[in-house]
């Protein structure tokens, strides 16, 4: 190819001006290491998410309380599975293999979201989770969907599909309990004040403090920054919490008129720092458990091998018999 | 192989940068780096694509039709996976 017999600078340029002019980098592109790089650590993290996200639920998928209840909540978690899959997959496209990031995430080299890090306590937090979590997820994926680098962006456009679902379901369980007893209202409020805060801490730190997004921003791997987003969710929850007739988790929010936006609360980043420096409640027992599970489906791997070997001479006793 | 017998490949073109590559045909070549070159003769020729590839055909392993319906009917009793099961008020905005 032509291309590489460019300078590394031409080739940069190039590359910039790809991304400058809207168009996508493809695998087989040249792009610079540090994107490399920078898209691996964000896309592997985005996949863990999914996959350690399926454990706070999967929790409560056998003490759902009907057998309705259980269903939605075992396509959900079936569906984060998927994404975890979906997003190991493109980031092997990059040329990283999946063992090294599976190692990365057990050894707790390569980070997950921290919102899975607080317990789920209630059959409220299946709620407070799908609606919060998911829907904090949601405001950050589809802005994801423009990103430059094209496997990561029909990734998301293909999980962004996928995910209304899960906030509405979240959204549903939310409804049912606030419009239930006394009991089952002050479970919602609970779940919701527990969840409220962290779900705004998965945006990450303000942006005069985010060590990776001017770079990000520039190659347009994010597209809008996190103190950003963090306001379209805030903004987009307010009249979710006052139909629920609940109250609101932040006391300092106002509607500021002039910005058409509302201004709220500091975030407590001590606790957010605690969290992602592994120090949140569940971050030792979500590791182990990933061990333990990849451990223990090591029979069906071996079974599956040795099923794979086991056809593969049957064919090769044919042949030779015929 | 003969003249007559070549092998069968697939092609699948990206019609823009950031677009999944989509199936636009098949055609006969004696291997892959030639298919590729044919595919770009036959099936680009108005600028329809920026990427091409190809795949023999025999390497491709497909569902089966006519299984179709027990195939797939896992999904079919799952109304509760499609968003519109869930009735959200107007109120609260877009979800
Ligand atoms: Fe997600
Ligand atoms: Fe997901
Ligand atoms: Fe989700």
């Amino acid at each position: 190819m032509a291309e590489y017999n460019k300078s590394e600078a031409e080739l940069e340029a190039v590359f910039q001006q790809k991304i400058d002019s809207e168009q996508k980098i493809e695998p087989k592109d040249w792009m610079p290491e540090a994107y490399r790089k920078n898209l691996i650590r964000q896309m592997s993290q985005h996949a863990h998410s999914e996959i350690i996200g399926m454990q706070p639920e999967g929790n409560w998928i056998t003490r759902a309380p009907s057998l309705r209840r259980k269903t939605v909540l075992l396509s959900k978690v079936q569906d984060e599975g998927g994404h975890g899959l979906y997003l190991y997959s493109a980031t092997e496209t990059l040329g990283i293999e999946r063992s090294e990031l599976i190692a990365a995430l057990q050894s707790g080299q390569a980070k997950y979201a921290s919102i899975f890090n607080y317990p789920a306590q209630t059959w409220g937090d299946m709620g407070a989770i799908g609606w919060l979590v998911d829907g904090a997820a949601i405001v950050n994926q589809v802005s994801l969907q423009r990103t430059s680098y094209g496997p990561y962006s029909r990734g998301m456009i293909r999980i962004c599909k996928e995910e209304s679902f899960h906030q509405r379901q979240g959204y549903v369980i939310m409804m049912e309990l606030a419009k239930g007893s006394p009991a089952q209202k002050q479970m919602a409020q609970d779940s919701l004040n527990r969840f409220y805060w962290p779900s705004l801490m998965m945006f990450g730190p303000h942006d005069s403090e985010s060590a990776h997004s001017a770079k990000s921003m520039k190659w347009k791997i994010k597209r809008e920054t996190n103190d950003d987003l963090r306001q379209k969710f805030i903004d987009q929850t307010v009249p979710q919490i006052a139909y629920l007739g609940l109250e609101h988790p932040d006391k300092d929010l106002v509607w500021n008129e002039e910005k058409g936006q509302h201004d709220s609360g500091e975030i407590d980043w001590e606790e957010f720092y605690a969290v992602i420096n592994g120090n949140g409640h569940s971050n030792r027992q979500r590791i182990q458990h990933h061990v333990k599970a990849h451990e223990e489906g090591a029979w069906v791997r071996d079974a599956m091998s040795a099923y794979q070997q086991k056809k593969l001479q049957r064919k090769i006793n044919a042949e030779t018999a015929a | 192989m003969s003249l007559e017998k070549l092998e069968l490949f697939e092609v699948f073109l990206r019609s823009k940068r950031g677009l999944d590559h989509k199936h636009a045909g098949s055609l006969h070549a004696e291997d892959k780096e030639q298919a590729l070159e044919y595919a770009r003769d036959v099936y680009t020729r108005r600028s329809e694509g920026v990427s091409i590839w190809v795949v023999k055909s025999n390497d491709i392993c497909a569902s089966q039709e006519d299984d179709s319906d027990s195939f797939f009917d896992p999904s079919d009793d799952k109304p509760y996976r499609h968003a519109t099961y869930y009735d959200i008020p107007k109120e609260v905005g877009a979800m």
